[in-house]
This record gives C-alpha cells, structure tokens and sequence, in this order.
C-alpha cells in the first residue's frame, strides 16, 4: 500500500518504547500540543492525508468511485464497517443537502461529520472532585496499563498533586517490580504488599492515601483477556472492594485500549464496561502507524469518553484528547 | 477462537442455502457478506481483497459443474482459500543446526514476547527435552529481565542473567558463549519490544540478528491487532529475515483476523499460537485446522494431539486397567478423570475446539467448571474406603460430607447419582478409550 508510513521524521530515541519512557523522560523539546499531536498522529495522518489529498485534488466531481476510495480509506484506518457506513451516509445526505459539488468540500464535510461524531468523547478528567481520588486502571494484556500509570503519576505531580500507587498486578511476573523501579526513580509510594489479592493491595493504598492525606490514587490492574471470566469476576470485585475502602471510590475507571487493535477494541470497552462501569478511557500507542480509527467505531457503538492519547514516548506525550485537534490531525491541517 | 469469522461465514451460508443454484448475483451478495465478516474480523483490506477475488473466480468457475448444493460448495471453495491463505501445511519450529539453535524474539510493545519465550520453552522440551537458556535483551523497560527470569523460573529453564546498564549486544553474545560452553540445545533471546518505525530500535535488532544468526526469528504478532498489522508485518519483515510468526492471545474474542494478513504480506509461516495467560498455553499452528475452526468445523485434531500430551498416560493406563481387572470403577477415578480434563485446559478450551462450541454459552462454560470444582470438593470431603465403596453413604456420613465440602446434602446425592450413572457407562465402555469416557463425562455436566 501506498501508505508511506517510513515517511515519518521520527527522532530515534534511545529509550524508544512507550513501555520504557516513563522511566527515563527528558522533558521533551518545548513544542505546542498540537505539533506534538500532529508529530505523533503523523503516521495516521500520511494514511488518511495522502490518500484524501490526492483523492479530492483527483475526483474534481464527486462520484461513486470517489465514495468507494475514501471507503477504502475508512476501512484501512480501523474505523471498521458500521461506523464507515455511516459516515458516508451522512457525507451522502450533506452533499445532496447542501450541493456540494467538488472534491475540497467533501473534505470538509467528512471533517465535520466526523468531529460531530467524536466531540462527546471529548470531556477531560476532573481530578478535584473527592480526595484521595481514586483512579482504577483496567485493560487486556500489554496493552499499556503500567505505562500509563507512570505517565499520569508524573502529569499528577507536575499539577502539584501528592500521587500513590497501588501494585495491583499481582499476576504478570514481575509486574510490581515495574511499578516498585519506577516509583522508586521517581519518588512515588508503590503500595505493594506481599499478598496476592489484588483487591486487598488496592484496599491497603486507599487506607494509607487517606492516612497521608494523598490527592490520587492510582491502582494498577492484571491484563485480561473478556473472555477470561474468572479474571473479569476478579476484577468486579476489586471495584467492589475499592468502595469499601471509599464509598464513593473509585471515582475513574480508566480502559487503557492499545490503538493497534482491530476491531476487538469494540468488545473490550463492553466487556469491561459490563465488568467494571467504564467511565473513562485511554487509547495508547498513538505514535507507531497504528490509525486510531477505531475511536470512530467507538464513538459509534458505544461512547465513552476518551480521558488521555498517548502519541508518543515522552511524558508530554499523554495528553487530553481534543475531538476537533485530533480530526485536524488526521487529515493533517494542525 | 475465531468465533465471530466463524458465525459469519455460517449465516452468509445459511442465506445461501435456500437457493437452487449459484448466480453471479446470489454469490455476489454472498461475497459480499464474506467482504464485512473479513474486515470486521480485522483481515487487512488488500487481503481481503486478493481472497475474495480468489474465491469469486474459483467459485463462479464451478458453477455450471455441480450446482447442487451451493451452500456446501461456496463453503468449499472458502475453506480451501483460507487454507491456502495460511500456508496449507503446519511448519514446525527449526532446530537442524548446531547447537545452541538460537531463536530471537521481535515484535511491538504488548504483543507478548515475554510470555511466549516462557511458553516456547514448554514446547520445545516437551517435543524434545531440550536444554534451554533463556536471556533478555530489554534494558529499557523497568523490570523487564526480572519479569523473564520469574518466567524462566516457572518454566524451569536457565536463565542467564542481565542488566539494565548493559548493552543489548554485549547481553547476547555473553549469553550465546554461556549457552555454547554450558551444552544448551536451545537459546532463546528476548527483545524489548519496538515500534517499526524507530529506525535506531530496528538497527539495534537488525545487529542482535547478525552478531546471533538465530535459526528461528519470530515475529510476535497480538493476535487482536487491526488493520495496522499489515504495516507492522511488513516492516520487520523487510527490516529482518523472520522465518515464522508466533500469534499470541489467541484465547481472547478476537476474530484474529491479524493472522491471515501477518500470513499473507510475510510469507512467513505462524508456527506457534499463544492461547491463555498460563505457561501451557501454546499450541503449534496448523493452517488446515484453522480453517476448518473458522468454518465452524471445530478443531477436533488439535484436541486429541493435545489430549495426548498433557494427560497423563500411567494414570490413564491405570484407570483402564482396573476397568480390565473387573475392579469397579470408584469415586478416585471419577476425581482423576476430572483431573485429566483440567489439563487438557478446562472445559473452555474443550469446547472451543469442538464443533458447534459457538452454541455453548460462556455462562454454561463457567457454569460447568464451577460444578467440576465443587464435584471435587465433595470427594475431598470423603475418607478414602467412603470413595472405594460410595454405597456406605448414608444420611449422616453425607451430612458430614456436604458440610465439609459447604454444599447441602442434595448436592452430595446428585454427585452419587452421577457417579452410578458414570460406573454403569463405564461397565458398557468395555475396552472404550480414553476419548470415550471423556465424552461420557462431558455429558454430565450441566449446560453442555
């Protein structure tokens, strides 16, 4: 495929993985949200952008092969078959309605059709609400939980919050060493304890953030997988034992979802949603070719808001996601 | 696996059953259905495209021979496609030279590499009882080599340790002059995961290939991964000389769709396939099968190879034996059988390899595996004559049981009443196999 996605200007990094960067951040290079954005959906963008950029400066008139591309395009960018239908229905009904005839019109028709449909994702995490507040993290393995642990705690801090971590992957080998290196790193208290309940090393953070008068609580989940049901049974009772500890905890559940997945990504924020309640959501990985098109099938399907994107390695690089920025992106007009 | 392709294709041909014969239109719309159920089951675009021009040409070229039953023949040509798609024979993993073999691990962040070294060596020993050491080159993420070295340890394989402040390179070649002098047959080399497009991460690899020259680089591939996978693939194909790909969390509801296109832009076969978080969960690739599982076919083969590595053979010879000697068959055998089918993976993985398991709700599922539990229970709560000779229950010795295992005395009966039933089963079963008591068990559990 035309794709060109080595076109990218990516800067080799020497502590490249997103899995890693939270250990050693340099504060990146001072540069505007948007140009990060747009640095690290460059990739989407090449898919998205050349394709359209050639297909609007190509089909002067609009026609049924021109529908066809840019179907192909949708597809290609994992914003998979319902929500691609849909958005060409609506380019479809806008055009007849409001006679558009060439090809820089429909680009931004498609634009507006799809920045409609994901502004209700758009709603930032208000972290102000309950002290200590506590956010449960969840989501199938690798997908990044940890990683982005480390992110929010750094983000926390640099806003002048007291943050404590719970080490509540008590599965994965060596998961609370993860957590214990970086916290340790970066002086944050890694509540982990010996045990091998989860919900109980949770339960023990919450306690000692209430003791210590901590403003967030982060506590880290096991990957799994919905169709492990005794891992989801599992982690419905962690929720369950959190609000023992807090009644009105937790007070964010965030889905850490890897932008590489297909399609899957639609059954993981219900299996999880009907596990845990969902109430916020964090798409990682942003920053390889992956296209994010997915947040489109989501938005669709099921709603939920989008807290966080991750686009690229350095913590800067965990942002809010903005409905409007992120379209502009995507068709490369930051 | 492959659950939601599976539906799929059985409704398009469900649809085309009721027609007499194929049309260009009938079949169109049929493909059409394939088309959807392709993509959504994440199959890269381009693949897609190839196999479904593919199937249309075969299918429309044997139209006028046989168009009876289109249903089956459509079915056909679909089946042989995928096959086709996935390589038509299994590859088994390359051990030919000189020892150590030594296999590196590539792949994205997340896609499992850790878990799948620790699961490879499971396989390699118990094919071939090799010598394994296993090393991490992944000096970034926090924790990384500590997370191999608690794998190796559950694996029991060696482990050559390494750390943070070392060079990736300098890592393996110690570890490759370790393996040579210590007699390993096999060396498998971890790598931090990389995004393809960090040019400094791929030379990194590129040079651990050229300093290892492993006789298996594997392309770890999450087996959830989109339509992206096709750019991913491609990339490390074009970057290092894989000679096959291990697709893991194959367990999850993931159409997997990932695989077919890894499959189709690299060339290269899928040896190994990751299924479940425990270190068994590994099974060798084996395209035809797949197929059939995608069709609906079920994967009966895989089951019985599988039956036939993890059961345990003595035990299963002496269960037949006291069938033999005329010794009744008693409450012991009934928990072991129970046992034998654990390790075939739980009743979930049974079933998913049977065919029609899309029928069997994930509730019954876990519903059965909560009744074998507590069936186990209750023959824990018994002494060893009341599980020879069952009959000296009575109402206060079941009393007793029942508050052992916490569950009431009916319980206790029902288990009794299955038990006659499994003993009478077993008196007809004669000389019958392992498969078929298995089988017999099977229908005693609720919601199967």
């Amino acid at each position: 495929m035309a794709f060109g996605f080595f076109k990218s200007s990516k800067t080799p990094a020497v502590s490249e993985t997103p899995q890693t960067a939270v250990s050693d951040f340099e504060p990146s290079a001072k540069r505007s949200w948007g140009q990060r954005l747009k640095s690290g959906l460059s990739k989407t963008r090449t898919v998205l952008t050349t394709p359209v950029g050639d297909l609007f400066s190509r089909h002067a008139l609009i026609d049924d092969a021109l529908y066809e591309e840019l179907e192909t395009i949708l597809l290609a960018a994992d914003v998979g078959v319902e929500a691609t239908d849909y958005l060409l229905t609506e380019l479809r009904t806008r055009v007849k309605r409001d006679k558009l005839a060439d090809g820089s019109q429909l680009k931004s028709a498609l634009k507006a059709i799809m920045t409609d449909l994901l502004a209700p994702l758009e709603q930032p995490l208000d972290t102000t609400t309950a002290k200590p507040f506590v956010i449960m993290l969840a989501g199938v393995n690798g997908a990044g939980k940890t990683t982005t642990i480390g992110k929010l705690a750094k983000r926390f801090q640099a806003e002048g919050k007291s943050v404590l971590l719970a080490a509540g992957d008590t599965f994965r080998a060596a998961a609370r060493e993860q957590l214990a290196v970086w916290g340790e790193r970066n002086q944050v208290e890694v509540v982990g304890g010996q045990g091998n309940d989860p919900a109980a090393v949770i339960f023990d953070a919450i306690q000692s953030a209430k003791a210590q008068a901590i403003d967030i609580v982060l506590a880290d989940t096991a990957g799994r997988l919905p169709t492990q049901l005794n891992l989801m049974a599992e982690i419905t009772k962690v929720r369950r034992v959190i609000q023992k500890a807090d009644p009105t905890a937790p007070h964010e559940v965030l889905l850490v979802l890897d932008a590489n997945t297909g399609q899957n990504l639609l059954a993981q924020v219900k299996a999880f949603n009907d596990a845990v309640q969902v109430s916020g959501l964090v798409l990682t990985k942003l920053d390889g070719t992956a296209k994010g098109g997915t947040i489109a099938a989501l938005a669709k399907r099921q709603p939920i808001p989008v807290r966080f994107i991750g686009i690229g390695e350095g913590l800067d690089d965990l942002q809010p996601f903005q409905a409007g920025e992120f379209v502009d992106a995507l068709f490369g007009e930051t | 696996m492959f659950d939601n392709l599976t539906d799929r294709l059985s409704k398009v041909v469900k649809g085309l059953r009721g027609q007499g014969r194929l049309t260009e239109t009938n079949i169109q719309d049929a493909l059409r259905e394939v088309r959807i159920a392709l993509l959504e089951a994440d199959v890269a675009l381009p693949v897609v495209r190839d196999f479904i021009a593919k199937v249309k040409e075969k299918a429309m070229g044997q139209e006028v021979l046989q168009s009876i039953t289109p249903g089956q023949m459509l079915i056909g040509i679909v089946h042989k496609e995928l096959t086709a798609l996935m390589g038509e024979q299994a590859v088994p993993l390359d051990f030919a030279t000189q020892p150590p073999a030594v296999f590196l691990m590539a792949g994205l962040q997340g896609a499992g590499k850790t878990t799948t070294c620790g699961k490879l060596v499971r396989l390699i020993r118990e094919r071939g009882k090799k010598k394994v050491l296993l090393v991490s080159t992944d000096v970034y993420r926090p924790a990384a080599i500590d997370q191999l070295q608690t794998v190796a340890g559950q694996a029991e394989a060696d482990f050559f340790p390494s750390s943070p402040d070392q060079k990736p390179l300098d890592i393996a070649l110690a570890a490759l002059d370790h393996a040579k002098r210590h007699f390993h047959d096999v060396l498998i080399v971890d790598t931090a995961g990389r995004l393809h497009v960090d040019e400094a991460m791929m030379q990194e690899i590129q040079a651990l290939h050229k300093a290892l020259a492993p006789v298996e680089t594997l392309f770890v591939v999450d087996a959830m991964q989109g339509q992206d996978a096709v750019n991913t693939a491609r990339a490390f194909n074009d970057a290092l000389p894989l000679t096959g790909i291990a697709l893991t969390k194959l367990d999850g509801d993931s159409r997997g769709g990932a695989a077919l296109s890894v499959r189709q832009i690299t060339g290269k076969p899928i040896k190994v396939v990751g299924v479940g978080e425990k270190l068994s969960g590994i099974e060798v690739f084996h395209p035809e099968r797949m197929a059939s599982r995608i069709l609906g076919m079920g994967d009966v083969l895989s089951l019985i190879e599988e039956a036939h590595r993890n059961v345990d053979q003595a035990a299963a010879l002496k269960t037949v034996q006291k069938l033999k000697s005329g010794k009744g068959f008693d409450l012991e055998d009934f928990k072991a059988q129970m046992q034998q089918m654990k390790k075939l993976g739980g009743l979930s993985s049974l079933v998913d390899k049977l065919p029609g398991a899309s029928k069997v709700g994930a509730d019954d599922i876990a519903q059965g595996e909560k009744q074998m539990k507590r069936i186990e229970g209750i023959i824990d709560s018994m002494t060893p004559r009341e599980r020879q000779r069952p009959e000296l229950l009575k109402a206060s010795r079941k009393r007793r049981v029942a508050a052992g295992a916490g569950v009431t005395v009916q319980e206790v009966n029902r288990l009794l009443n299955q038990f006659e039933q499994a003993q009478k089963m077993m008196k007809s079963l004669g000389k019958g196999g392992l498969s078929k008591m298995m089988r017999g068990m099977k229908g005693m559990l609720p919601g199967m």
